[in-house]
């Protein structure tokens, strides 16, 4: 009972896992390169929901509408006006620049809202659940995170697999200047990526700040999980970010039931040990491009 | 840029003016060995806490703006060093100042099986992998391991053997001496055959592998190089501070402050570093009351010095005078030179 | 007025200059063939007209307007289309996903999906294939078909024979007229004179970067053009 109640958990918390690792792998994919600031603007986005349901009176959940454009706006004009203009210079300008913008995104949080713990209340629904079986009961707010993963994820698959964007996104990430000839202007494809990416990253914000408290310094946590929960389930994959959350969280559920302090460490662990055996993750979909 | 170097056939430019630069460089040495004799105490500990952050800078310019490794993750072995000092020290009863090498040592043994890992991954991957391992290492020690103290981390009460000024002063030296061998360390390797490889991975890094660089084994001597001056800064930070914590020693800051020095300097000089290392910290002198700021501050420098100067402000004062203090450049003429295509 | 039109055109790499004033002309619907020994500048010339590289002086012009600062992606929306060498398909994506991206900047015309799989109907049963599991021949195949996605007024083509066997090159080149019988100007690269001869209405032949010899390919001597080719009066 003990085991199935340990399993379950770890799939609920993997289901936050992948949501957190699904905005990065879609940039990673397509950018091929690492937005070291993805886990604080996953809490920016948290901070500019509960600024929406203050200043509008909505509920985070309902703040989504507003949310949801406005972040894909900021990924946008990010990606077009800053990163967009070092492209040409390699990865390494990019992991700096969003390397830079992570400190001025937490201390600028700090300032804004001090280093207080927040909560966004969404009402009786935090705190539902439904028990299974005797002693095994689970939360109905995770059930639901689930759930909106699954359908963000199939979208996200439809999206790429069925539309001509989509296909424009991949044969970008698979070979840029070829793309060109095809009439795809990269600088855009790239620009919309991180638009898409930001407006994931809306909902991720959301649903943390229901699920759980937050200040402005958990963004690097978060970002170490979404690079995990990528890194086992596959560069470009969007199945493998759902595989990879699962595989994330019933890690860290395992390994915390065995010892508390083994939690986080266990998530490390399987990590590495995934590198060491499958250096491009369970389930690769991006080509290895050079 | 370097006129002078275009016509030279000889693989390194020296011109007569050569003198001055050494001489300057010895005066500063002097001044620097001597400071303990004639500074303040609190000069002294600035003036220490520039070296040690001078050589962690030099160690992580030479990773990722020579052979293109951008590692976020030296704070493994800032810490790894940090604990060696404790366990040396400590339970093995060996002299903490002797624990400074013997930590560079530690760190490379540690950095062969993790290079070993890190070196099957490329570009992001590298780095993200980086931190993941310090992290992992944070994790073990900071809970797991009893002896290290947990999360309250040990103190190296042994250090008090030594008198507070005895101790300083010792520290400092050995501070001096940790910047002395990176700076020249870096140097002379970049002018060794090492340094020839270093710029053809540089420049392209399949290129170089075709023509029979060996990058592996080249990455792999920088790596280990910039473990050990990492894993020996680790031991003498906690010479100075005594306490050591897994979440300080650990800290994603020693990456962070390192990287804003290069980036603040320039990427792939020597002189960049020492510029950087300076600046950084007038800046952070400056902005001492205001912690929050300073770093939100220190971001936004980051990211304008990308976008308006990616090579620095070295870069910056370059490009109008080849002021050169170290000529580890060879030059190809202008006409050679490879160029690559904007693909 | 000369659908294509380039003028002095001068590009290269960096410092180094592997077009030195090059100067030819494609009317609507005909064909063109730039001959010329390795590394004589072809590829650089083709990439420089579709935009993939920029030009360092002189004028290119498509349909009279000027082109030469246009980026590729631009180009391709105003009807340049580009097989470039080494076929270059997207190795993730589908046989006919690939036809599909080629039909990106959205331009009317003849050429869809359907009437791509009748001009090579050895893609059809591959159409759910990755492009890398392919043959050379049927990677060709789908890589001119990406370009005809787009309904391009100008195809350019770039040694679409490279290590294909004799036959497959036989079988692509009886396409060509095809396409041209619905109006593509083509511009094409190829090694094979006699090949290149036969299927143009003119042939270029680059060496070292300029137009060593040009003329109506139905005109042209043999042996002045192997002569050219080989720089045998340089
Ligand atoms: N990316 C590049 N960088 C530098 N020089 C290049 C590059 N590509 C081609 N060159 C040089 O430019 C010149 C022209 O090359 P180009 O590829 O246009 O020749 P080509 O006629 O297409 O040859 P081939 O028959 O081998 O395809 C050559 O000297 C070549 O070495
Ligand atoms: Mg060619």
């Amino acid at each position: 009972m003990i085991a199935m109640s340990t399993m379950l958990n770890g799939v609920l918390l993997g289901g936050l896992y992948a949501l957190y690792g699904l905005g990065l792998s879609l940039t990673f994919g397509i950018m091929r390169t690492v937005n070291l600031a993805h886990g604080d603007i996953i809490v920016l986005a948290t901070y500019l929901a509960l600024i929406t349901t203050q200043v509008l009176g909505l509920t985070p959940l309902m703040s989504l509408a507003v949310l949801v454009p406005v972040m894909f706006c900021i990924g946008y004009g990010l990606q077009r006006l800053i990163l967009n203009r070092t492209l040409k210079d390699g990865m390494m300008p990019a992991v700096i620049i969003t390397f830079g913008l992570s400190f001025v995104i937490q201390n600028g949080l700090l300032l804004g809202f001090s280093a207080d713990r927040q909560v966004l209340r969404q009402g009786a629904i935090e705190t539902m659940g439904v028990t299974l079986a005797p002693g095994v009961t689970i939360g109905v707010f995770p059930i639901l995170t689930l759930a909106v993963l699954l359908v963000m994820i199939f979208a996200l698959q439809a999206f790429m697999g069925r539309t001509l964007l989509g296909r424009a996104f991949r044969a970008t990430s698979d070979d840029p200047a070829t793309a060109e000839l095809m009439g795809i202007d990269g600088k855009r494809i790239y620009g919309l990526a991180m638009g898409l990416s930001f407006a994931i990253i809306a909902v991720t914000g959301v649903v943390m700040g229901i699920r759980s408290n937050f200040s402005p310094f958990d963004g690097p946590a978060r970002l170490i999980f979404a690079f995990e929960v990528i890194i086992i389930g596959g560069m470009g994959s969007i199945y493998g970010v759902l595989a990879g959350g699962l595989i994330l969280g019933i890690a860290q559920t395992i390994g915390g039931a065995i010892n508390p302090t083994f939690f986080q460490l266990a998530g490390h662990l399987v990590t590495l040990g995934i590198l060491v055996v499958r250096p491009s993750g369970l389930f690769p979909e991006t080509i290895e491009r050079d | 840029m370097a006129e002078s170097q275009i016509v030279t056939p000889r693989p390194y430019a020296r011109t007569s003016s050569a003198a001055l630069p050494l001489f300057a460089l010895a005066v500063i040495l002097a001044a620097l060995i001597t400071l303990p004799f004639w500074a303040t105490g609190y000069t002294q500990r600035s003036v220490l806490e520039f070296l040690y952050f001078l050589a962690l800078a030099q160690a992580w310019n030479l990773m990722a703006g020579y052979a293109g490794m951008m590692s976020i993750g030296q704070q493994a072995f800032v810490g790894i060093g940090a604990y060696g000092l404790v366990v040396m020290a400590e339970d093995l009863g060996i002299n903490p100042f002797l624990t400074v090498p013997l930590a560079a040592i530690l760190a490379v043994i540690l950095a062969v099986p993790v290079s070993w890992l890190l070196f099957r991954l490329k570009g992001a991957y590298f780095a993200v992998a980086t931190w993941v391992i310090a992290e992992t290492v944070r994790l073990t020690v900071n809970a797991n391991i009893d002896w290290l103290g947990g999360g309250r981390g040990r103190t190296v009460r042994s250090l008090g053997q030594f008198d507070r000024h005895l101790r300083e002063d010792l520290g400092y030296w050995v501070a001096l001496a940790l910047a002395i061998i990176a700076v020249f360390g870096v140097f002379f390797l970049l002018r060794s055959k090492t340094g020839l490889a270093l710029q053809a991975i540089r420049d392209t890094e399949n290129g170089a592998r075709s023509v029979g660089v060996e990058t592996r084994r080249t990455k792999r001597i920088v790596y280990l190089f910039a473990a050990a001056i990492a894993g020996a800064t680790g031991a003498l930070i906690y010479i100075v501070q005594i306490n050591v914590r897994p979440d300080a020693a650990f800290s994603i800051n020693w990456a962070a402050y390192v990287i804003f020095i290069v980036v603040i300097g320039g990427i792939g000089t020597i002189e960049g570093p020492i510029l950087g290392t300076l600046v950084f910290f007038f800046l952070r002198d400056m902005l001492a009351d205001l912690e929050a700021w300073s770093m939100l501050i220190f971001g936004l420098i980051a990211i304008m010095m990308m976008l308006f100067a990616p090579k620095g402000l070295w870069g910056l004062l370059n490009t109008h005078r080849p002021v050169l203090l170290f000529r580890t450049a060879r030059r190809l003429p202008e006409r050679f030179a490879a160029h690559k295509e904007g693909e | 007025m000369a659908l294509l039109e380039v003028e002095n055109l001068s590009a290269g790499y960096g410092l180094f200059q592997a077009l030195r004033g090059i100067s030819l002309a494609a009317e609507e619907g005909e064909t063109l063939a730039i001959v010329g020994a390795n590394g004589a500048g072809k590829t650089t010339l083709l990439r420089t007209i579709c935009g993939a590289l920029p030009a360092m002086t002189g004028r290119v012009s498509f349909d009279g307007t000027s082109i030469e600062n246009s980026s590729a992606h631009q180009l391709a929306r105003l009807g340049i289309s580009m097989v470039p060498e080494g076929r270059k398909l997207f190795p993730s994506l589908t046989v006919e996903d690939n036809l599909i991206i080629g039909s990106y900047p959205k331009r009317k015309g003849f050429w869809t999906v359907e009437r791509v799989y009748a001009l090579f109907p050895e893609l059809v049963k591959r159409r759910n294939n990755r492009g890398l599991d392919l043959s050379g021949g049927e990677q060709q195949m789908v890589a001119i078909g990406r370009a005809l996605m787009a309904n391009p007024r100008l195809l350019l083509m770039d040694e679409i024979s490279l290590g294909l066997a004799p036959i497959v090159v036989n079988q692509i080149y009886k396409s060509l007229p095809e396409i041209s019988g619905h109006g593509t100007s083509v511009v094409l690269v190829e090694q094979d004179l006699n090949r290149a001869l036969s299927v143009s209405n003119h042939v270029y032949c680059l060496l070292e970067g300029h137009v060593e010899l040009s003329g109506l390919s139905a005109q042209m001597d043999r042996q002045a053009l192997i002569d050219a080719y080989f720089g045998a009066n340089a």
